[in-house]
């Protein structure tokens, strides 16, 4: 390849067009400035977001990351511009979302002399992410680069960030792509498939009676959704996800229980109590899925298949532990499986669902409109065939719960940290990968007023998404707490709103407001002719609760259901009811 | 358990603080961590002694340090014969005609005498963890005023294979730095 004389801000933008990148969501600052400047001589190539909040940049590369699988990249000054971007990177780390976030530093001379808008941001964004660099020489710059898009999208993926101070931006040298292999002493990819572990696998399958198999979200991050199918199909094996793994299996498949944990479904937690083998797919026994872990799942043995040996018998003690990818495996141990209809095991589930089915919020006639409601509305209206971003709290799981995702990468929410404003600039993010698919915003009253200004940036992309703010008036989840365990005292759970309408109006967008079930659809097909940037503010029950609930710390089985008396008196007393 | 873990790393700025961070943020108790160069340059090597009662713990030490990406190669040798040495400075506050009762105590627990004051003399001495641990009770009786420790350093027995600047698990030659398997500490 022929040298030409680059500049480090250059190099940037030509290393990044390499490795795919075709759109970048970012804020200029003092020290960026040259890689901004360099950005006009590359605008055919790449497009620019400017984003209202660093923090909001990082949350758009991790939404465009997570519906398209490839690298989001954002960019930001040094300072508070790289401090803001703390809360995107360890939600993209909490998630194992491939991100790559760029960032200015000072001129090399004075670091560490705490020049203006400085901060160690290589060193605080340690505990955050998958690794991070700092570039002290302009030879080092397109390696680097290199190296941590490899980093981010490889293995487990995670963020990465590189630090790169103004004189290297601005230093010029002949520049050459690297084309060599590229070596990383340190990375270790998983290991090879083994016939032990294979055998052993498909004998605990084919011996088992009561299995259920666990789906997390490394079954879309390792494109093995059609293998953890066929295994389930072959052996007639139940499958419930966590919350990330939605949409991984189709959730209207007669063996998909849908989501384990918390706020999952009561059936499929029983299920998880009662199985004599779990089989555990990319997932991590957050504390979230399994409740207290003395009694989880007793009598159980289990299997876990995980690309990160360090999840491997961190919280839950597994019988075998194979560390490798998960459709890899499948794939080799899919043959093995015995045909089985376990026809037992799959009616004992079924009577479980008949008792919830009957709590469930939609059998209830309320005079006010209900989060529930909404959102089954929303999935009806879309046929289920929406891209849908939820936020964090009650309007989360009540969309885990009633929107029925049948594809994979169809929510993208933020699970693992439950980082509350990240749909809103994850949406928009996302809107750069699914151009021709209806995206929808799921949010709270109190999470999109965390990124409120992004709505800025929605304008001024255009952006193709549909905000759908579910308002009651309260922090709703930490509400329901209070509720439930601290005797109804509302300690700053209650939280007003602006005039949503107006809002999007001063905007430059189409804002709408609902509040009777009967106007949901057709708001809805009004928004669907807009094209840009919509929302419609939801103004429902102030005091839902999200049934049913497993509390923190408690036996997985020791769910709190719906109360009958709320169910037969159609909503008016909300009071705990246990029942095993 | 005592848990051995030979590490090495990419000599780089800040991979110290990678691997402390990680140990603080994960809550793993750290004994000791003793870093220096290498055979290979480019190549800094640690011995780092953890000390978590539970296997499954002590496997996620091993992974979650063999998954940091400045680190090359992570060994645990808690269970593989080593030779394990650390090395002590006792300086002990002294009378003249204690001078003789010292020098035996020292010479018997092989350790030596290697600076001479008026009223003050340091005992070098270079042995295992416990050798070291007995040497500090046995010269407690006098005035000991200052003490410095390295920490452990370990090395297998036997023959190994030097490590190339490569990606270990492609090479022949690193065999005897290959990971562990997810097996050995299962409980």
């Amino acid at each position: 390849m022929n040298k030409r004389k680059l500049s480090g801000a250059e190099i940037i933008w030509e290393c990044i067009i390499r490795e795919g990148v075709d759109v970048v969501f970012g804020y200029p600052g003092g020290t960026i400035l040259p890689t901004y400047d360099a950005l006009n001589k590359y605008k055919d190539k790449v497009h620019h977001v400017l984003t209202r909040h660093e923090q909001g940049a990082t949350h758009m590369a991790d939404g465009y990351a997570r519906a398209s699988g490839k690298v989001g990249v954002a960019m930001a000054t040094s300072g508070p511009g790289a401090t803001n971007m703390i809360t995107g990177m360890a939600t993209a780390m909490m998630d194992s979302s491939p991100i790559v976030c760029i960032t200015g530093q000072v001129s090399s001379s004075v670091i560490g002399s705490d020049a203006f808008q400085e901060i160690d941001i290589t060193g605080a964004a340690i505990p955050v992410t998958k690794h991070s660099y700092l570039v002290m020489d302009i030879d080092e710059l397109a390696p680097t680069i290199r190296e941590a898009f490899y980093v981010a999208r490889t293995g487990r993926p995670g963020p990465v960030l590189i630090d790169i101070p103004k004189d290297i931006q601005n230093d010029s040298i002949d520049y050459i792509y690297p084309e060599d292999e590229l070596i990383l002493p340190g990375y270790h990819p998983p290991e090879d498939i083994s016939e032990d572990y294979i055998s052993k696998f498909a004998t605990m399958v084919n011996q088992a009676e009561k299995p259920v198999i666990l789906a997390g979200h490394g079954v879309l991050l390792s494109n093995a959704c059609i293998e953890v199918m066929e295994l389930a199909e072959k052996s007639s094996i139940p499958i419930t996800t966590t919350l990330l793994g939605i949409g991984g299996v189709p959730d209207s498949h007669p063996l998909v229980l849908g989501m384990m944990g918390m706020h999952g479904e009561s059936w499929a937690n029983h299920a998880i109590q009662d199985a004599d083998l779990l089989i555990a797919c990319g997932m991590r026994f957050d504390d979230r899925v399994t409740g207290n872990l003395k009694t989880y799942s007793p009598n159980s043995k289990k299997i876990h298949i995980e690309i990160d040996p360090s999840e491997i018998n961190k919280n839950v003690k597994v019988d075998l532990a194979i560390h490798a990818d998960l459709g890899t495996v499948l794939r080799h141990v899919n043959p093995h499986i015995i045909k089985l209809d376990r026809k037992k095991w799959l009616d004992i589930i079924s009577g479980w669902h008949h008792d919830s089915k009957r709590r469930d919020i939609l059998n209830i006639k309320s005079d006010k409109l209900l989060g529930a409601q909404v959102i089954r509305k929303i999935w009806e209206g879309t046929k289920g065939d929406a891209l849908i971003i939820s936020d964090v709290g009650q309007h989360q799981m009540l969309e885990a719960q009633y929107y029925k995702h049948d594809d994979p990468r169809t929510l993208l929410t933020s699970g693992g940290l439950g980082t509350m404003g990240f749909s809103l600039p994850a949406a928009i993010g996302a809107s750069f990968h699914e151009k021709d698919r209806e995206i929808w915003v799921i949010v709270g009253d109190g999470s999109i007023q965390m990124t409120i200004m992004e709505l800025g940036t929605a304008m001024q992309e255009n952006a193709n998404i549909n905000i759908a703010i579910i308002n009651n008036g309260y922090l709703g989840m930490v509400r329901q707490w209070q509720q439930m365990f601290y005797d109804s005292r509302y300690a700053e759970t209650p939280i007003s709103s602006p005039n949503y309408v107006k809002l999007a109006e001063a905007y430059g967008m189409n804002g709408y407001r609902v509040d009777s079930l009967e106007n949901v659809i057709p708001t809805m097909e009004k928004v669907r002719k807009n094209s840009g940037p919509s929302l419609i503010e939801f103004k429902v029950e102030e005091h839902e609760i999200v049934y049913p609930m497993v509390p923190a710390g408690a036996d997985l089985h020791e769910m709190i259901q719906r109360p009958w008396d709320e169910v037969n008196n159609n909503g008016q007393k909300q009071e705990k009811e246990k029942v095993k | 358990m005592k848990q051995t873990l030979i590490t090495l790393v990419e000599d780089k700025p800040g991979v110290l603080n990678r691997i402390s961070s990680l140990f603080r943020r994960r809550n793993f108790n750290i004994e000791s961590l003793v870093v220096g160069h290498s055979e290979t340059s480019g190549v800094s090597r640690m011995t780092i002694v953890a000390n978590e009662p539970e296997a499954s713990k002590r496997g996620n030490i091993y992974f979650n340090l063999l998954k940091l990406v400045n680190v090359i190669a992570v060994k645990d040798v808690s269970k593989l014969p080593c030779i394990s040495r650390e090395f002590i400075l006792i300086k002990i506050n002294i009378g003249p005609d204690q001078l003789n009762e010292v020098n035996a105590i020292v010479k018997q627990h092989g350790a030596r005498i290697v600076d001479m004051g008026t009223e003050t003399l340091i005992v070098e001495a270079t042995d295992e963890e416990s050798t070291i641990n007995k040497l500090i009770s046995v010269l407690q009786p006098y005035e000991i005023t200052e003490i410095v420790r390295t920490g452990e350093i370990a090395m297998r027995r036997g023959k190994t294979h030097k490590v190339s600047s490569e990606k270990i698990n492609a090479k022949v030659g690193d065999i005897s730095w290959k990971p562990e398997h997810i097996s050995s500490y299962q409980n």
